[in-house]
């Protein structure tokens, strides 16, 4: 037999392999939380690492603000100033929401490698790779966000209701958006392409963000779109916002996008967890 | 042992090799029967029996797209088998995918790390699923990445590493929990061969320890080199197994291949030939050229020294070991060939 002795300091280092072996136990398992944050860890390493997939939130959020507030500012409500109040909550929305579009891309490159096969074959709770995927993803939309309202507060724009209204407008943005993803990891497993996910994700959220109260007052509308605006949950979301950001926030309207979120992960998740336990 | 003992046929023509195997759902590491696995109407794996015995590192051979992969894929349970069923240390694959997972590990056909990350990364991410806490597991990478010669490298993107260095990163993520049970596929493939030196050297010492090796290759030196026992899967089934020496006594031990001096002397050389090999020579598509299986490489000299004695020169002879094609042309009566189906599984993996 050979022996592969072609260096005189071996690059392995077979009794430091032997001992490695040996002392290689098994401990407790984690529980479910854990592994999903190691998860969140590991996607935060790839923000280090990766820095340009962060042009995504800092683009969306600086030309989303600017193009809109500008644009249609001075025709909606007779100046800028005047609208950013009105769309500042919308825009934050409408701008986080965009991004939710990343995850699944993101989770149908990263699938197709071959460490997604070395997770799934480990002895752990099974929805963690995809739940600590998201929390990673919620870094990203928090940054996004203070973007924004960084930007609102830079052009004049003045929340009722604080810095407290304002941060849990943040925080329920959050929630949504993390709720809303499950809907992209489920495209990302099914579509082959990155390309394919985008495409299909941007189907759904232009009528879906157009079609809401982020920029006009549906009062405006024919009343059969004002009505079906009305079941849209961006809608619900948007108003929360609103009432968060300017003091005013009214409990059924929390509730009404607690009750979207908890709609959108129990259909959407466990279509995830399905396709990702049967991905081939 | 002729080529038919050698070829399992449907059923019981398949010898068991070697070790006692004991047969039920304890004793063997894996036990598959009738493993299925069809991509659309393509069927990769089409009946795949399989006895394994805790210890043994046990080699899969066959070209791409013979269903290795595939295979590998549902006994680590990352595929559902459509029939069949595979018990891992007595587990069932699919009912008991958990206790599975919890006995093996895998390193897969491309590497099975994460690119953007440093190898310190990958090794405390993998250390950390498993449960370890922070201080663990950072002492654990800290102690595979200097066993497998990586720590100079630890604080390295992977993507900036050689071949060679990913593959023991691969490895030293599956053993960050010494596994009962490790599914190495291709571990050498794309290596240079100092590279896969070091990775033969790891699989041994594997071994040795204790840990059960499944691998899969397309080289029958290194399944030589390496395994206890082979199978040999073509078109998703299993057509011979046996030890090496078993193998290759059946396919004989390889090819003479001699360049005549004279090409008007072919016709007297391959009668000498044939008559000292005991075996039909066949012309080469050179004019000067012949080969012969051979399955005794002894009578090789005395062939060798029968030639010259009949005053017919030779420029050049060589006597190999039967490459991949040498043992499909002796098991199937056709080479390897990659198959259509490599597309399909390639995607798949």
């Amino acid at each position: 037999m050979t022996t592969p002795t072609a260096s005189a300091q071996p690059v392995v280092r077979e009794d430091a392999l032997r001992s490695a072996l040996a002392s290689g136990k098994r401990p407790k398992r984690p529980n479910a939380l854990s592994a999903s944050l190691t998860f969140g860890w590991r996607a935060l390493l790839k923000i280090k690492h990766v820095p340009e997939q962060l042009f995504d939130v800092t683009a969306f959020p600086i030309m989303f603000t600017l193009m809109f507030t500008y644009l249609f500012g001075g025709a909606i409500a007779g100046s800028t100033g005047e609208y950013l109040q009105f769309l500042l909550p919308g825009i934050l929305v409408q701008t986080v929401v965009f991004i939710t579009m990343y995850t699944g891309m993101g989770l149908n490159t990263d699938v197709t490698k071959g460490v997604f096969d070395r997770f799934r074959s480990l002895p752990i709770w099974r929805p963690a790779a995809l739940v600590g995927a998201l929390l990673g993803d919620v870094a990203r939309y928090a940054m996004a966000s203070t973007i924004v309202i960084a930007l609102g507060l830079i052009l004049g724009f003045r929340p009722e209701g604080g810095v407290i209204g304002v941060l849990l407008s943040v925080a329920l943005v959050l929630v949504f958006s993390f709720s809303l993803s499950w809907i992209w990891t489920a495209l990302g497993l099914i579509l082959r392409t990155p390309n394919s996910v985008m495409m299909v994700s941007f189907m759904i959220l232009f009528p879906l963000t157009f079609a809401s109260n982020i920029f006009v007052d549906p009062r405006t509308m024919p009343s059969w779109l004002e009505t079906t605006i009305g079941f849209n949950p961006i809608t619900h979301l948007v108003t929360a916002v609103r009432g968060l950001m300017s003091g005013t926030a009214a409990i059924p309207q929390i509730g009404a996008v607690f009750l979207s979120c908890a709609v959108l992960i129990a259909v959407f998740a466990p279509i995830t967890m399905y396709l990702y336990r049967n991905k081939k | 042992m002729s080529k038919e003992d050698f070829i399992a046929g449907e059923g019981d023509g398949k010898m068991s090799i070697g070790r006692d195997l004991v047969d039920g759902a304890d004793g063997l590491a894996i036990h598959a029967e009738g493993l299925v696995h069809r991509f659309g109407d393509n069927v990769a794996v089409g009946g795949v029996d399989l006895k394994v015995v805790p210890g043994e590192i046990y080699g899969f051979l066959g070209p791409n797209g013979a269903g290795k992969t595939t295979t590998i894929r549902m006994l680590a349970t990352l595929l559902r088998p459509d029939s069949g069923t595979a018990r891992v240390f007595g587990h069932d694959v699919v009912r008991e995918s958990d206790a599975v997972r919890g006995r093996v590990s895998l390193t897969g056909q491309f590497a099975s790390v994460d690119e953007d990350l440093t190898g310190l990364e990958n090794l405390v991410l993998i250390a950390r699923l498993l449960g370890h806490s922070r201080k663990q597991a950072k002492a654990r990478a800290n102690e595979l990445l200097d066993a497998f010669g990586l720590s100079e490298a630890a604080g390295r993107q992977v993507k900036k590493y050689s071949g060679g260095m990913r593959r023991r990163l691969d490895i030293a993520a599956s053993i960050v929990v010494t596994p009962d049970l490790i599914f190495l596929d291709e571990p050498t493939a794309g290596l240079d061969p100092r590279s896969r030196n070091q990775v033969w050297e790891i699989i041994r010492t594997l071994a040795a320890e204790g840990t059960t090796v499944l691998l899969t290759t397309q080289y029958l030196d290194e399944a030589d080199q390496l395994a206890d026992r082979i199978a040999v899967i073509d078109h998703g089934r299993v057509i011979a197994e046996g030890t090496p020496g078993e193998l290759k006594a059946s396919v004989g031990s390889g090819a003479l291949h001699v360049r005549l001096r004279d090409p008007e002397q072919k016709p007297q050389a391959e009668r000498i030939l044939s008559q000292a090999l005991g075996v039909p020579v066949q012309p080469g598509s050179d004019p000067a050229s012949l080969s012969a299986r051979v399955s005794d490489p002894e009578r090789v000299s005395y062939a060798l020294v029968e030639l010259s004695r009949s005053g017919v020169a030779t420029t050049d002879f060589a006597l190999g070991q039967p490459s991949l094609d040498e043992v499909f042309l002796a098991l199937t009566g056709r080479p390897a060939e990659d198959e259509d189906t490599a597309a399909t599984e390639g995607e798949a993996a």
